[in-house]
């Protein structure tokens, strides 16, 4: 079964592309991941998928409804967690979910008991009485997570789900969508630029840069797709190591960006040892060296010669996510 | 309907928490109401109202307090874009005219819940209420204050990015209006370049039939007064809805 169907969806605004030409379907029960840099066109995707936006052209259906001619029902039988806040602070937590409830003409003894349950299901039911300027950011996304669910929608749309909350917060936001995913069935579409988020939740991922898919696959074959290991090598003098590195015969893909070199390889363990002294023989200075298993990032750096985010936001992420790899 | 009522419920929930807002909203009219009323009173005598000068300025101070809550309450919209609410509204499977309409109801009943806080409050420095046909009319005429200015302060934030142009859009549109209405002078003696403008400004109708009900007379006749406010407020209430329809959030 088909949740969602995309046939060359392109969305123009005053001629700058944000999304282009795209296409792919999503199967029922599925957690697919929009996975992009900054400015990709991802919430504007699910803008014109949640009929939010008109495309410049091309088709889609979602829960087998046309987002152009049934608009309504499409609305009906999706539910969105916006990129941006978009709760009443004014109001209690119940209070909100009572107002998308009767917006969405939910009976009111369905209502009264979804409310409950899924105020449970996201832990602020001993909160439900609190008004929601008291919230930390954490608990505001599961509300607006629980309140997208109210009305038993067969498709849930999670913009950046987990966008800037902390790493603890992320995991049990990521556990609550595994659950959703596991007991309830539906089907989940979210974007995301942090890999390890889309690496862990999603069945499948689409890769997504300047308005382009540039890679579809689950995250494994992608990352099978580049192929054996990958070592990241921190220099001064990249350019130069870059030109030495990427003329050896077992070296399948290098890529300089932002003070690194990223080089895919087989048995990357045998080989570290041979580039040390190549570098040092030319007086190429190496800051660090790190062998791993590649990554979603690397991925992305294969197919677009970027690295998903700069340097300097990454960074401290980039650690954090080496690690749980290699924890692995 | 139901939409409609939801919305509404979303508003009178807000208004009815915001205890510091409704006392605080109270305090303009209030003061126009004492330094105007007390301070005039002994020396502007104004022929045919039984009342004196504060008998006179109390349907005044009644439309002001409805009016400036009503126009508030439809520029809430902007803050809703703002704090991303609107969009949970928007992508709702509603359509927009039952958003609208309930963001008009909801502001029309704060507001004219607030010009009762005034009027109630104004019993105690003289204002008596001789018929309950006469409270009645006032109340009407409240309502449809409440109706139009909400509906226009939608308009206006339908049209608005941000919150820039607010102290505009009070000190250049909602002050003159207020201030050509009647509100605070009898428009029968006004020079008259300036009574066409009175004429011209809807609020005029909405104090005059106000202050029909509340003390009996007035200048232009009630019915002509009602007639005039209700095809403004439907007016209004369309060219809101148009407006709000095309929204981008
Ligand atoms: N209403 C608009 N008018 C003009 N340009 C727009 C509009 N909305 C989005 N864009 C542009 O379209 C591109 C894609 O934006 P979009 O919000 O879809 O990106 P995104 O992938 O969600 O990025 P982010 O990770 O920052 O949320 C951006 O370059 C953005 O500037
Ligand atoms: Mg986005």
């Amino acid at each position: 079964m088909t949740a969602i169907q995309v046939e060359n969806l392109t969305k123009r605004f005053n001629g700058f592309v944000a999304v282009d030409n795209i296409s792919f379907s999503i199967n029922s029960s599925e957690i697919f991941g929009l996975l992009g840099p900054n400015g990709a066109g991802k919430s504007t995707t699910m803008a014109m998928l949640s009929t939010m936006l008109k495309p410049t052209s091309g088709s889609a259906s979602v829960n087998n409804f046309d987002i152009l001619k049934n608009e309504d029902d499409v609305r009906k039988s999706i539910g969105i967690v916006f990129q941006d806040p978009s709760l009443d602070e004014e109001l209690t937590a119940y209070e909100n979910m009572d107002f998308h409830g009767r917006l969405y003409r939910v009976p009111k003894k369905i209502r009264q008991k979804n409310i409950i349950e899924l105020l449970k299901l996201v832990e602020l039911e001993k909160r439900k009485d609190n008004l929601v300027k008291t919230f930390s950011g954490g608990m505001r996304r599961r509300l607006e997570i629980a309140r997208g669910l109210l009305h038993e929608p067969r498709v849930l749309f999670l913009d950046e789900p987990t966008l800037g909350l902390d790493s603890q917060t992320r995991n049990l936001l990521w556990e609550y969508i595994e659950k959703l995913s596991k007991e309830k069935g539906i089907t989940i579409i979210l974007t995301t630029h942090y890999m390890e988020e889309a690496d862990r939740l999603c069945d499948r991922v689409a890769i997504i840069d300047q308005g382009k898919i540039i890679a579809l696959d689950t995250p494994e074959k992608l990352k099978e797709g580049i192929g054996g290991d990958v070592i990241t090598i921190k220099s001064p003098d990249c350019d130069r190591l870059y030109s030495k590195i990427n003329t050896l015969p077992w070296v399948t893909y290098a890529e300089p960006h932002n003070g690194s070199v990223t080089i895919s390889l087989q048995n990357a363990e045998k080989h570290v040892a041979e580039i040390v002294n190549l570098a040092s023989g030319d007086g190429i200075a190496i800051d660090s060296i790190s062998i791993h298993e590649p990554t979603l990032e690397d991925v992305f750096l294969h197919f677009t010669g970027r690295a998903i985010r700069d340097e300097k936001s990454s960074s401290k992420d980039h650690i954090r996510m080496m690690r749980s790899v290699r924890r692995r | 309907m139901d939409i409609v009522y939801t919305i509404w419920l979303r508003n009178m929930t807000r208004y009815l928490r915001s205890k510091s807002r409704i006392v605080g909203s109270l305090g303009m009219p209030l003061f126009f109401l004492v330094v105007l009323g007390f301070g005039l009173n002994s020396t502007v005598s104004i022929p045919g109202m039984g009342q004196g000068y504060i008998g006179f300025i109390i349907p005044g101070i009644i439309s002001m307090s409805v009016l400036f809550t009503s126009v508030f309450s439809g520029i809430q919209i902007i803050w809703d874009k703002q704090f991303g609410f609107l969009k949970e509204t928007l992508v709702a499977p509603v359509s927009r005219l039952e958003i609208m309409l309930g963001q008009t109801f909801g502001g029309a009943t704060s507001a004219v819940l607030q010009g009762l806080i005034i009027l109630v409050l104004s019993l105690f420095i003289g204002l008596k209420i001789t018929s309950v046909s006469g409270f009645l009319i006032a109340f009407a005429f409240m309502l449809l204050i409440g109706l139009s200015f909400t509906a226009f302060g939608i308009a206006i934030a339908s049209r608005m990015e941000d919150m820039q142009g607010f102290q505009l859009i009070i000190n250049f549109v909602i002050f003159p209006i207020f201030g050509l209405s009647g509100a605070l002078f009898p428009i029968d003696r006004l020079p008259s370049w300036m009574k066409v403008l009175t004429l011209l400004d809807p609020l005029t109708y909405g104090v005059e039939g106000i202050r029909y009900g509340l003390s009996g007379t007035s200048q232009i006749h009630p019915v002509f007064s009602f007639a005039v406010l209700t095809g403004f407020t439907v007016f209004i209430v369309v060219m809101g809805a148009y407006l709000f329809r095309k929204i981008n959030v």
